[in-house]
């Protein structure tokens, strides 16, 4: 198990008129090597969560376990959490901050203390990892580059830390279909071949139907449904009334089940309802 | 209302590549027109240069007959063709909702009563009365984009451009903002210029154009442009789920139509061939 978490609560302002309830006993676990989504509408409490899994607050109480080691603990170092757990930020583009290409991505590997010459390679297995040309960019002003490609190279300065769980807070915001897809193809494959933990958090389910495996739904700061994408999207009435949504396509599915046809209302990606729909299309001309 | 002339723009004399190439745009006053096209197909920069916040190099843009390079007429075009940006952050000004909607109109110059009518009524149209008293930090990211459109009302516009105004919100907090837009729309006939990268947002709008390397590539009724499904994922577009559901029936010979954009339209195709 990569990820328990077990009763985490976090209480903003204890004691003062603004004290609100930003975590409510959340408990879940991530299997080592999964790929998961958050979602929830803003304010549900996701960032919030994920700030715990990365250090960055501490609970008020509750216990976070990444692959063994209690990060909640008050003797876990924060240098520690961060070579465990890696956050890409929302438009992490802004926090580009250094001269070059090259020494932006090497400063987080810079700092947990490694050798020059490993740093030297993770920057360029990190910059060719989320699709850049290492050679071309590395001596470029991080700030000459598109907005896609800002983004590529912050995402490559977290991977450069070897992170054994990396969390994404809404990666592909602001970008065009394009961007999208291929930024999430590269995490999908940095996934696929480093066997690294990943958790998506996103507001497009249509990403998070395709990407995922597993769906964890916050709202007012509690875990309110969890399950494989077919489970969570069946629950369509729910995810509405806390602001959330299913795939366009399980709806099409979702009603033509309502009609009496014999089609799994919980149908989720395009690949899949167009596959199904043609079997039933085929089985009715076989039968006429 | 908007008529774009042979537009030509580059950010800087050294660039070799225009970021628009003579683009010719026409929209009629009431129109509901979405834009869309990858970053860096010239959409945003058309959206600037139509609020008077850069100006063509070359050929002209006309806002209600207004010259947009005609620099004694900035303030009376802005007025009329009000600009509302992706990040809602980035464009609250005060620390209380009605201040901040109050700024425009008080920098036109508007007298106290007349400002005090316009808020509210701008509020009220957006549906954000009830939160008039608060500092806008306390809310979410679809009220905040409600805020920033009840400041370009309060204006009196009879243009709204949004470019990209939906990008950063929650699924709910992008339906609050296009129900707005088609509302202002359809009731009180603003003219509407939406930028966007969501085709779903696209659907119910009267017309579609597709900007690619700074030139228009294709335009029409969202039916129109979206059963053109290669052609736009060709060039890195998407199409709504259900257009690409039904185009992926068709290609396997299911006698079902190319022009399928909403999840009812493609139910009722489905239902008499299952």
């Amino acid at each position: 198990m990569s990820i328990i978490i077990e009763k985490l609560n976090h209480i903003y302002d204890i004691g003062s008129p603004f004290e609100t309830n930003a975590l409510n006993s959340v408990s879940l676990q991530i299997e080592k090597g999964d790929f998961v989504g958050l979602i929830g509408h803003t304010g549900s409490g996701k960032s919030t969560l994920i700030q715990h899994m990365n250090g960055l607050l501490k609970p008020t109480s509750g216990k976070i376990l990444i692959n063994g080691f209690d990060i909640t603990s008050s003797k876990a170092k924060l240098n520690e959490i961060r070579k465990k757990v890696g956050l890409v930020f929302q438009y992490p583009e802004y926090q580009l901050f250094e001269e070059t290409v090259e020494k932006d991505v090497a400063f987080g590997p810079n700092n947990l203390g490694i050798e020059p010459e490993e740093v030297n390679r993770r920057v360029k297995e990190s910059l060719e990892m989320v699709g850049l040309d290492y050679e071309e960019i590395r001596g470029k002003s991080p700030f000459e580059l598109s907005g896609g490609q800002k983004r590529r190279v912050a995402i490559a300065g977290v991977i450069a830390m070897k992170p054994e769980v990396l969390i994404l807070d809404e990666p592909t915001a602001g970008l065009d279909p394009k961007g999208r897809d291929e930024i999430l193809e590269q995490i999908l494959a940095l996934h696929a071949k480093q066997g690294i933990t990943v958790i998506l958090v996103s507001h497009s389910m249509e990403d998070i139907a395709r990407y995922v495996r597993k769906i964890f739904v916050m709202d007012e700061g509690s875990l309110v449904l969890a399950g494989d994408p077919a489970e969570v999207f069946s629950h369509v009435e729910q995810l509405e009334a806390i602001g959330l949504a299913a795939p366009q396509v399980t709806y099409v599915a979702k009603a033509l089940a309502a009609k009496g046809i014999d089609i799994d209302p919980t149908l989720y990606t395009v690949e899949n309802a167009a596959t199904r729909l043609l079997e039933l299309l085929r089985r009715k001309s076989h039968a006429s | 209302m908007i008529q774009a002339k042979s537009v030509t723009y580059f950010y800087n004399e050294a660039e070799v590549t225009p970021a628009l190439k003579e683009l010719n745009i026409d929209i009629a006053s009431g129109e509901f027109v979405v834009i869309i096209g990858h970053n860096g197909s010239g959409k945003s920069t058309f959206a600037k240069l139509c609020n008077g916040i850069m100006h063509p190099t070359e050929g002209i843009i006309l806002i209600d007959g207004m010259d947009t390079s005609n620099y004694d007429q900035i303030w009376e075009i802005r007025k009329t063709a009000g600009m509302v940006f992706q990040n809602p952050d980035n464009q609250i000004v005060a620390t209380v909702v009605e201040e901040d909607v109050a700024f425009g109109p008080e920098n036109l110059g508007i007298s106290p009563p007349e400002i005090r009518i316009r808020v509210d009524e701008a509020l009220n149209s957006v549906g954000m009365y009830e939160h008039r008293r608060k500092p806008p930090h306390l809310l979410s990211g679809g009220q905040k984009q409600r805020i920033a459109i009840a400041g370009i009302l309060a204006m009196k516009p009879k243009c709204i451009i949004l470019d990209e105004p939906t990008a950063m919100l929650d699924p709910s907090g992008r339906k609050e903002v296009m129900e707005t837009i088609r509302r202002l729309n359809k009731e009180e006939g603003i003219t509407i210029v939406h930028i966007t990268h969501f085709m779903d947002e696209a659907v119910h709008c009267d017309r579609v154009i597709v900007m690619e390397d700074g030139a228009k590539l294709l335009e029409g009724t969202p039916k129109t442009v979206f059963s053109k499904v290669e052609q736009l994922q060709g060039m890195g577009l998407d199409v709504p789920q259900v257009t690409l559901l039904a185009h992926q029936l068709r290609e396997q010979g299911v006698d079902i139509p190319d022009d399928i954009i909403t999840v009812e339209e493609l139910v009722e195709e489905l239902c008499p061939l299952l």
